[in-house]
């Protein structure tokens, strides 16, 4: 999903740039008849905001069902779950147990002993898989199934102090 | 009273006009050379973090610190100035208070580099409760007192400002709905597309902007009770919305004052009139509800947040890309395109900032989707949305306003130096935010002394583009001392 991202970021940055660059290499010619300039592009204009509601609508209908984050109402009982507790202090991780299974999903429930703090995991390649925040005074849940066994790193992904850089820890997914 | 009425240029004396430009100056050099200072910073914690540069890890955040505090604080001083100078030529302002706010800004720039470089506070710019009370030893007390005093301070200054402009509309325009243009928009009044876009944008900010900076006061007042009387603990995630609901407000509100230099000079040096019109006043209408309701972005990884607020969060993200997509950036097309527009410098600026806000829009609304949110979250992917949107959108605003005021707008021939000025910085401002935006594809964190061997390429690429991005800011920074203080009024 990342370099999907990533690359719709570039192409639309690039299509925004030629529309600017089109438009500035035809600036020098003067057209006095700015009216008839201004309701053909309004015309346009009409239509491309249609275009946009409707992007916009869909995108949001399927960015969003499933909503991407896991009920926090509900429990995730160890039978039906790998259930991990966190707690995140200045500056170190609490993580029982830290070795979890591939292909079975997993229940992180994530606090902040002190501060706010965010829990990234990352994978072996150091990219981020997974992440919430450590928030004094509540528990997160994130669920993940992991694909792949491994040696993940847990990052902090919230600024906490001067230790922030250094609270990395390690999962083992078998 | 009908807006066309109180559209009428406002009428003032020599002495106050000569007064309020020297105010509206003042307001751009400090705030410029402010500017100058961060991006210094800015270039420094790329080097340490690309390992050209060795910097402690208490000062390294000490100067995350400043930099951010420092950009928000420009930012927010030298936009006022930008729509302060067009809103004055429609309503009657108070020169005196224009002076004072930035008398009060300067006291409390004083107190928050105190509190960083002398009491070492480096617990962000955003002093996220608790952790400006819990440094486990790297600050005291009185040095995190002593930064959110200082941003208290800047506030209220802000505050008695905005009573002032909102006065200012009211007593020209009856209602800030009239200022908005809403009896037009809805059909009470006929529409008169000679409304003054700068006044429809600057009630737009008196009224985010008072409600934003009333907020800060309240979570700023409430962490400083916590400070000295730890027992009152106040609700972790309650005080991350108001800080985010603050610090969202007045950095977005920058953007929409200084867009007023886009309205008020690109149809001056086209010749072409920037009319209002019922979708302009719709889009505007829609931005102030957008702007104060879309914070729930920040807080996406909060899961305990109701999810109606972060579907709220997530949607009005894509709503609030629109007026600029079809309204302001397209309208900038529409009266540039064959226009015969003469390109100096001034120009140069404002077109580039229409097109630095609409491209900025899009990492911006990308990240601002739960689902894409749970990869890209403070991640570099952050300051590179919002470095594209201030370095390629913000800062040409106000740059472009003060090439104008300084005359070069107006002159035959564009110098050299201007000329390296800005391709430094196009390219520098692009590049650094192209950088920050792969890192964050690469997952890599944001505000981290210290970077991963992995992650070390990105961070000295970015600290080339950020020494372009100095380079610019150099020398149109010299410009403006030079030209700026003897610059007569171009208006």
């Amino acid at each position: 999903m990342v370099s999907t991202v990533y690359a719709i970021t570039l192409v639309c940055i690039a299509l925004i740039a030629a529309v600017f660059y089109f438009v500035i290499a035809n600036s020098k010619k003067a057209e006095a008849d700015y009216p008839s300039i201004t309701k053909k592009w309004y015309g346009v204009r009409g239509k491309w905001f249609l275009f946009l509601i409707t992007l916009g609508l869909v995108i949001t209908y399927f960015s969003l069902s499933p909503f991407p984050i896991p009920d926090q109402k509900k429990d995730y009982p160890a039978n039906d779950h790998q259930v991990v507790k966190v707690g995140a202090y200045q500056w170190y991780w609490t993580m029982t147990p830290d070795t979890v299974e591939a292909g079975k999903p997993v229940a992180f429930l994530v606090t902040g002993e002190d501060v706010n703090h965010g829990f990234g995991i990352y994978d072996e390649n150091l990219k981020l898989v997974g992440q919430t925040q450590a928030m004094p005074g509540y528990t997160n849940k994130l669920v993940h199934v992991f694909d792949k066994p491994g040696k993940y790193k847990i990052l902090c992904l919230e600024y906490c102090g001067l230790a922030h850089h250094a609270m990395i820890t390690e999962l083992t997914v078998k | 009273m009908s807006s066309t009425a109180a559209s009428r240029k406002i009428e003032y004396s020599d002495s106050e006009n000569r007064n309020a430009l020297i105010a509206v100056k003042a307001h751009l050099i400090g705030g410029l050379l402010v500017f100058l200072l961060m991006m210094l910073a800015g270039f420094a914690m790329r080097a340490a973090q690309g390992t050209w540069l060795e910097i402690a890890v208490d000062l390294f955040y000490q100067i995350m610190t400043v930099h951010g505090v420092g950009v928000v604080g420009a930012a927010g001083i030298a936009s006022t100035g930008v729509l302060w100078y067009f809103l004055r030529q429609y309503v009657r302002l108070s020169n005196t208070i224009f002076w004072v706010n930035f008398c009060i800004f300067l006291t409390g720039v004083v107190m928050i580099l105190g509190s960083i470089f002398l009491g070492g506070y480096g617990g962000a710019w955003t002093f996220l409760y608790p952790l400006p009370a819990i440094s486990m030893g790297a600050w005291s007390t009185g040095a995190a007192a002593v930064f959110q005093l200082g941003l208290l301070v800047i506030g209220t200054g802000f505050l008695i400002l905005y009573l002032d402009i909102g006065r200012a509309i009211l007593a020209g325009y009856g209602s800030l709905a009239a200022a908005l243009g809403l009896p037009q928009l809805f059909g009470k009044v006929p529409v008169d597309n000679t409304h003054p876009p700068t006044v429809v944008a600057g009630t737009m900010v008196l009224i985010v902007n008072f409600l934003g900076i009333a907020a800060g006061a309240v979570v700023l007042v409430m962490g400083l009770v916590n400070l000295y009387n730890p027992e009152f603990q106040p609700d972790a995630l309650l005080m991350k919305n108001l800080i985010y609901f603050f610090g969202h407000v007045f950095i977005n509100a920058t953007i929409y004052a200084s867009v007023t230099a886009v309205y008020e000079l690109l149809p001056r040096y086209t010749g072409r009139p920037w009319k209002t019109s019922k979708v302009f006043y719709a889009a505007w209408f829609a931005i102030v509800f957008m702007v104060m309701a879309v914070y729930p972005h920040h807080l996406m990884m909060d899961f305990p947040m109701p999810q109606w607020m972060l579907v709220m969060g997530q949607i009005l993200s894509f709503g609030s890309g629109i007026p600029v997509l079809v309204v302001t950036g397209y309208g900038a097309l529409m009266i540039v395109y064959r226009s015969g527009i003469q390109w100096s410098t001034t120009t140069k600026l404002l077109f580039l900032s229409m097109f630095g806000w609409a491209a900025g829009v899009i990492p911006a609304i990308l990240d601002a989707m739960v689902t894409i949110n749970r990869v890209f979250h403070n991640t570099m992917w952050v300051p590179g949305h919002f470095h594209f949107y201030l370095l390629l959108g913000l800062l040409p605003m106000i740059i472009g306003f003060t090439y104008h005021l300084a005359g070069e707008g107006r002159q035959k021939e564009v110098k050299a130096t201007d000329n390296v000025g800005f391709y430094a910085y196009l390219i520098g401002g692009f590049l650094t935010s192209m950088v920050f935006l792969a890192s964050g594809a690469s997952s890599v964190p944001r505000r981290w002394a210290v970077h991963m061997d992995e992650w070390v390429t990105f961070a000295q690429v970015g600290t080339v583009a950020a020494a372009l991005v100095v380079l610019g800011t150099l020398l149109f920074i010299l410009r403006a001392l030079i030209s700026l203080p003897r610059a007569a009024d171009p208006s």
